[in-house]
């Protein structure tokens, strides 16, 4: 490894091992291999690690260890060279209706891009895209990275409801909202695949690590497979 | 939540015994939280006054995550259809039961036919209703705990309003065995609305100028209008940073003090997100959590700094504490409470 990952109390039952402090695939992959590494060594008293772009944080219960020992053992972790990313990780085909009312910023976003909205969903389409993390909102993956040439910023005013299965670009990010909510994203079309759903043995569909790939679908197929899902 | 399976009912919910005649300004359904699924995205959530919440079902002789209804600041009408017994912990907003006012941090049995209300805030913000048995309702990811900004939890995830018909777990409308067991006077907390909480340097301490822990200890800082579960928005001395406040986002918890550009600061509660994209200056610390939990916009709040070793001296004394008084139903539980 060519880093050395800081290690820094987050809180008395929480340490952040931070690997790097930006966006890229190479610092997010260590970060994966990491958080996978922690979980499947077992270390007593540790309850669960939250992986995100660049850090992962390992909580632990301060009754059952302490950061002391948790340090050691993460330390030992990171001097092992840990295997790379786990090739299980899936590939996720996620059917797209790009733009009209399911996809309402679909217009601007190629207005700035002094693109076509074909050339728009062609581009955001092309690109298999590595989900860095999940959060925001139950099951929210962060997708990146989208081609230069449809970066769009945030709306300057997050709207107040953006409908499931909303998918949005911010920066050269690009993201999947699985439950209504509010949000700021640019939103460009909508899925209706169901990123959760409590009657799965895993309930999410995407974890941080896996690929997704947009499949553009027209109103027709995106009502079919809506029925489908219901 | 349209769709979520009823995981969890212990009892089937055609006699709900408790009737909610008003619902209080805000009132939740609330656990410890939903643990194992940040990674996910999914809020910790549970009870914001854990340690108040944990009382009040150790008096009744519940498991610690047994779920229980957090009221805010203006308390609901209750109507018990069955007799049961309940403890009311935390804040005290003057609880009464057919014009007769009711003890605090005690198992209280309530009659079938009884209702309960609440009335002038004497002190603190949240209080929790505890009951015998444990509030009922779906298990989503292991908790019952309500999580409004993504409608998780029980009553689809939202505040009680009126109308709504509350389970209570199996056995818990007859369990009577622990009625008048109450807290000892000399431990019941007095919140204040000025209090001090303490706290130990954040993640990204180092991004900010190299006296703004001391700006933070320095003068109070007061509880904005725009608190609520999630986060209290808080007021005073400038947090600056050396450079961009904004980070690569990185985990944040209930406590984390995350100064956006504004240079105010941001203290994170109980429903925050799992990550956050601003630089934290502190993480306050969760023996301190109740303290915070118990203000209302207009309550001011100071910091200290400690080591992160002290304040895990101070989780494990807390916890100690607690079960020398109340010992936990089950000593196999070794999950913490905050």
């Amino acid at each position: 490894m060519n880093v050395i990952p800081r290690i820094v109390p987050l809180s008395e039952q929480g340490l952040t091992v931070e690997f790097g402090e930006t966006i890229d695939l190479q610092t997010n992959k260590l970060v994966l291999d990491f958080a996978a590494t922690v979980e499947r060594a077992t270390i007593p008293g540790v309850m669960e690690v939250v992986p995100t772009y660049r850090s992962a944080t390992i909580y632990f219960n301060p009754l059952l260890t302490d950061a002391a020992a948790v340090t050691a053992q993460l330390r030992l972790l990171l001097a092992t060279a840990f295997p790379a990313t786990d090739p299980a990780h899936t590939t996720h085909h996620i059917p797209v209706c790009y733009g009209g009312e399911l996809g309402p910023d679909l217009i601007d976003v190629a207005e700035q891009s002094g693109l076509t909205p074909a050339q728009v969903i062609t581009l955001h389409a092309s690109v298999t895209y590595h989900v860095y993390m999940l959060g925001f909102s139950p099951g929210f993956p962060y997708l990146g990275m989208v081609p230069d040439r449809i970066v769009a910023p945030r709306l300057p005013t997050p709207r107040k409801q953006v409908a499931a299965g909303s998918v949005g670009i911010a920066g050269s990010q690009t993201g999947i909202y699985p439950q209504a909510s509010p949000g700021g994203w640019r939103i460009i079309g909508r899925t209706p695949v169901h990123l959760f759903s409590l009657t799965r043995p895993q309930p999410f569909l995407v974890a941080a690590g896996d690929q997704v790939q947009f499949i553009p679908i027209d109103m027709e197929e995106f009502r079919d497979l809506s029925s489908d899902h219901t | 939540m349209e769709g979520f399976p009823l995981y969890g009912w212990t009892m089937p919910p055609d006699q709900p015994p408790i009737h909610v005649l008003r619902p209080g300004l805000f009132t939740t359904i609330q656990d410890l939280g939903r643990y194992g699924y940040q990674r996910f995205g999914v809020s910790v959530s549970g009870a914001m006054d854990r340690w108040a919440l944990v009382v009040g079902n150790r008096l009744l002789g519940n498991p610690d995550q047994a779920a229980g209804l957090e009221i805010t600041i203006q308390g609901p009408e209750l109507l018990f259809e069955q007799a049961l017994s309940l403890a009311i912990t935390g804040a005290d907003l003057s609880p009464t039961s057919n014009g007769r006012s009711l003890p605090m941090w005690t198992v209280i049995p309530m009659p079938a036919g009884s209702r309960l209300q609440f009335g002038m805030r004497r002190q603190g913000a949240r209080a929790y209703i505890t009951i015998a048995g444990g509030i009922d309702g779906p298990l989503i990811l292991g908790s019952r705990s309500t999580h409004v900004y993504s409608g998780w939890g029980s009553l689809a995830g939202r505040a009680l309003k009126k109308g709504d018909q509350l389970g209570v777990g199996l056995g818990g409308t007859m369990s009577a065995q622990y009625v008048g067991r109450a807290l000892p006077a000399s431990h019941r907390p007095q919140y204040r609305t000025s209090p001090t909480v303490r706290v130990v340097p954040g993640p990204q301490a180092d991004r900010f100028t190299e006296n703004a822990l001391q700006v933070l200890v320095g003068s109070p800082y007061r509880v904005t209008s725009e608190s609520d579960r999630m986060g209290y928005r808080l007021r005073g001395a400038d947090l600056i940073h050396r450079t961009s406040a904004d980070i690569v986002s990185d985990a944040v918890t209930f406590g984390t003090i995350q100064v956006p550009a504004d240079r105010q600061p941001i203290l994170l509660m109980a429903d925050c997100q799992t990550t956050g994209g601003y630089a934290t200056l502190a993480t306050m610390i969760a023996a301190d959590r109740s303290l915070a939990a118990q203000l209302s916009p207009g309550d001011s709040l100071s910091f200290v700094v400690i080591t992160p070793d002290k304040a895990s001296d101070l989780f494990r004394s807390t916890h100690a504490e607690l079960d020398r008084l109340l010992p936990p139903r089950s000593v196999s539980d070794s999950r913490a409470f905050l």
